[in-house]
């Protein structure tokens, strides 16, 4: 057996998951187990309490209310992948599932998760930061909401208190025929990608842009949304003139530096996905989108 | 509070109830408890898709779950696909199609597998590779496989039998 010794806990609700929170010493949620359990096995990180979410049913519901997809933390991927309704009302959120690791990961990996975890290159983040979606997080001491914006802290940091747990999330949706993007440059599919941009869009009557929104994954320590490509892309006609000239802003992300890129090439990637994923998204608001 | 759980799990159809230390992973079990050693480990972080076993019929890593965390689920090795001696459709075309040399792979390959064509009867070649792409072989050049999941497709389909 590979993980050092510690103590499991199955709650099976929500109330009990936030006790055993409030109380054990050193505890360590057990979601879809796709990141935790390889870093357990490596002895990367060593909880002497491991509480196990996965028979807390009120955490995987999906439901649409007023304009808004709230999906609860435990939904795992590949059901995300597959629902319907994500389909249709999130189709940026699908299109991006398609990236995170393999069938065979996305059947236990849950959206909750991969926000915790938050790898730098994680796609999950990335989307529901150009979606401004809304986190919400509970503990013995109440409940908090917080944005996406505000979620990251640092490398692999959430805004999250040791007591607390990712319970939700709440992903705005856009309006119907909006145009999404979603490219990521990675060695194999389903590896972590060096670089990946998420894109949304919309188009006014006359065919110009009225809205985008652009965040970047696997670049910097954790997903950024790029204001300045925003606001070049707003009110103007699309054009590849257009979309070189905004796309250039993604250049300017301070960017992370590793075995598999220099921060150079990741923003240099960073560009060229931004560039492609505009463009995809473009051609789906033209075709009437979602 | 628990270091050892008791637990019930339905492995290849049979009932089987053991006290598990609770760090013990699902491959462990099976290799070690049930001697299940078809079950192959390779990474043991989820990467190489070589312990891939089906967990209520959907594939998952059982390097990365916990034993206890199957408890009052079902569990399918690959020890449990042929019946009496005889192949599945998807081992024949292995045979058939050179979809394996060492051998390693080949469990979790067929997990895979399974679960595809239990999902897409019909699968195109670009999906039979997405959906190997979470499992590693370094023998064969996938080519084999690839082949082989379709003439599976096709023989379980009743187009044409495997090994015609």
């Amino acid at each position: 057996m590979k993980p050092p010794p510690f103590s499991y806990h199955r709650p099976e609700s929500l109330p009990q998951t936030l006790d055993f929170l409030a109380t054990l010493d050193d505890p360590k949620i057990l979601a879809g187990g796709q990141s935790l359990m390889p870093m357990m096995n490596f002895r990367y990180v060593m909880p002497a309490n491991i509480i196990d979410i996965n028979r807390v049913a009120e955490l995987s519901t999906v439901e649409e209310t007023g304009g808004a997809l709230r999906i609860g933390a435990m939904a795992r991927q590949r059901d995300l992948e597959l629902s319907d309704l994500v389909q249709r009302r999130c189709p940026l959120l699908h299109e991006a599932l398609l990236n995170v690791g393999h069938v065979q990961t996305r059947n236990r990996g849950t959206i909750g998760g991969s926000l915790s975890h938050l790898d730098p290159a994680a796609e999950m983040p990335a989307v529901l930061h150009a979606h401004d979606a809304t986190l919400h997080a509970a503990s013995k001491r109440g409940t908090r909401d917080i944005a996406m914006a505000d979620w990251s802290q640092g490398f692999m940091t959430p805004n999250l208190e040791p007591d607390e747990i990712l319970t939700a999330i709440t992903i705005p949706c856009w309006p119907e025929g909006h145009g999404y993007g979603f490219v990521e440059f990675a060695r194999r599919h389903g590896d972590f990608a060096m670089a990946g941009a998420a894109v949304l869009l919309t188009l006014d009557a006359g065919g110009k842009i009225d809205r985008a929104s652009v965040a970047l994954t696997g670049v910097d320590n954790g997903p950024v949304r790029l204001p300045e490509t925003e606001a070049a892309l707003s009110g103007q006609t699309p054009s590849p003139d257009l979309f070189e000239s905004a796309a250039a802003h993604a250049s300017s992300v301070p960017g992370i530096e590793d075995v598999h890129a220099t921060k150079e090439y990741r923003r240099k990637l960073a560009v060229v996905m931004t560039k492609r994923a505009l463009g995809q998204a473009l051609d789906r608001a033209q075709a009437g989108g979602a | 509070m628990a270091e050892r759980l008791e637990i019930t799990l339905t492995v290849n159809g049979e009932s089987v109830t053991r006290e598990v230390p609770v760090r013990l992973t699902l491959a462990d079990f099976l290799r070690h408890e049930l001697e299940l050693t078809g079950t192959h480990l390779g990474c043991e972080h989820g990467v190489c898709g070589a312990c891939t076993i089906l967990l209520d019929g959907k594939t998952a890593r059982s390097c990365l779950l916990l034993a206890v965390q199957t408890d009052g689920m079902s569990v399918d090795t690959v020890e449990g696909m042929a019946d009496n001696g005889a192949l599945t459709p998807l081992q024949q075309a292995f045979i058939d199609n050179h979809g394996l040399q060492c051998g390693f792979c080949t469990p979790g390959m067929l997990a895979t597998l399974t679960e595809l064509l239990d999902t897409i009867p019909d699968p195109s070649e670009q999906e039979v590779r997405e959906w190997l792409s979470g499992n590693i072989c370094r023998c064969t050049g996938y080519q084999g496989i690839v082949d082989a999941a379709l003439d599976a497709a096709k023989a379980l389909r009743g187009e044409s039998p495997a090994g015609a």
